[in-house]
């Protein structure tokens, strides 16, 4: 195993806020922007986006010794596409309603750039653990920002947390409309545009305050 | 300079597509006979819902059409429930629909799957909304109205989601005449 580059430990905690890959490096939008309308969708997707970059970083890793630098992305979409074919048919046959409600988000996640950005920036250079601990650690990272997006976004949009499937009501429904009724917006495409972008603006503020001090 | 060899070039990515290939193809052997039970378990499902007095479906001897018999515990015949879909405002609309044993009245009506506008049009899937259309004669098509219905064949359109109600009303429609048809022509036991 070579030494340079970072460490196992490295790679998993920049996933997770340094090298975030929503807030910060504003990849995997799509799915960011079409399954948080509810923490059900975030959650199911962070979970097949879990299994898909674990499994792709650690295969890529070991046979990274072969690969050849002109093919290494057929290689990347290959192995990809294979393992997010898995998790498709996974919901499918286990957890129907969300391979339901998720539709062709999941297999789009083929396309997701974090999973082909990991292969190419550390799997196809580090070995297994690194490339492991950077897939849950990015994965994490990931699994925050959507947590963070569809919260607002079922709060305000539909008055609960997790309403399917613990059944949340963080703003009672005995509430009479004319006090607060759901924002449409927020379940809707706009809603999910606002708060990211709201959400980015955050967290550069933060990251310059925090520069500052 | 040694001349490139392209296939001994691309010999990794040959194997791992015949290993992926052969790979997904367990999976999807492993895994099919789970997906289509649950694909027929939503439709069995609510069956009891759709048609009152039934407790459990059983996919009916129809031809070539697809039809679903609703029966009551002792295994009596109590209704039909019909598979339909049709284009929606967004995408394919799939329904089914309730019938009595005559096929003369909708019993209910259900929405299996569906794309429509997020807080608009997916109000369709509301059961309010939806038990409309219970109770309904099957002798006149029925209407979607923007304002409160009149007629007995009437229904109110969901507010914004006009051209998704239109759907829903227009599938159930020319699918509950073809099977009426079908009934009444003997072809569905």
């Amino acid at each position: 195993m070579s030494n340079d580059g970072p460490t196992p430990l490295e790679r998993f905690v920049q996933g997770i806020i340094p090298e975030n890959p929503v807030l910060r490096q504003v990849l995997g939008i799509c799915p960011t922007l079409a399954v948080t309308n509810t923490m059900e969708g975030a959650m199911t997707m962070t979970g097949a986006v879990l299994f898909v970059l674990v499994c792709a970083n650690v295969l890529i890793s070991l046979i990274r010794g072969m690969l050849k630098p002109h093919l290494r992305i057929l290689v990347f979409t290959l192995t990809i596409a294979a393992f997010v074919t898995v998790a498709d048919r996974l919901l499918a046959a286990f957890m129907y309603d969300m391979s339901k409600q998720l539709g062709p988000y999941i297999p789009l996640i083929i396309v997701n750039c974090i999973i082909i950005a990991r292969c190419e920036i550390c799997a196809a250079k580090q070995g297994v653990w690194t490339a492991f601990s950077d897939a849950v650690g990015q994965s994490l990272g990931f699994g925050l920002a959507l947590g963070c997006i569809a919260t607002v976004r079922e709060v305000l949009g539909f008055g609960t947390w997790f309403g399917k499937w613990l059944g949340w009501h963080v703003i009672p429904a005995s509430i009479p409309t004319d006090v607060w009724s759901p924002w449409v917006i927020m379940v809707l495409p706009p809603g999910a545009f606002l708060t990211l972008g709201l959400l980015l603006g955050a967290t550069n503020w933060m990251t310059a305050r925090t520069k500052k001090a | 300079m040694k001349k490139q060899n392209y296939i001994a070039d691309a010999w990794l990515v040959i194997l791992l597509s015949l290993l992926f290939g052969g790979g997904l193809a367990g999976v999807q052997a492993s895994l099919k006979p789970r997906i289509d039970a649950n694909k027929l378990g939503d439709t069995l499902s609510q069956i009891p819902a759709l048609v009152p007095g039934s407790t459990r479906g059983e996919k009916a001897d129809a031809g070539e059409a697809v039809v679903y018999k609703a029966l009551d515990a002792a295994g009596a015949t109590t209704g039909w429930v019909i598979p339909a879909s049709g284009q929606g405002f967004a995408d394919r609309l799939e329904l089914l629909i309730g019938l009595d044993a005559t096929g003369g009245r909708i019993t209910g009506l259900y929405v299996l799957d569906q794309k429509e506008t997020p807080g608009l049009g997916d109000n369709i899937t509301a059961k309010a909304w939806r038990d409309q259309y219970a109770g309904k004669a099957t002798d006149k098509p029925i209407v979607v109205r923007k304002t409160k219905p009149e007629a007995p064949n009437e229904i109110q359109a969901i507010t914004g989601a006009t051209i998704s109600s239109d759907s829903v009303t227009a599938i159930a429609n020319a699918a509950v005449a073809k099977f009426r048809t079908d009934l009444a022509g003997g072809g569905i036991h």
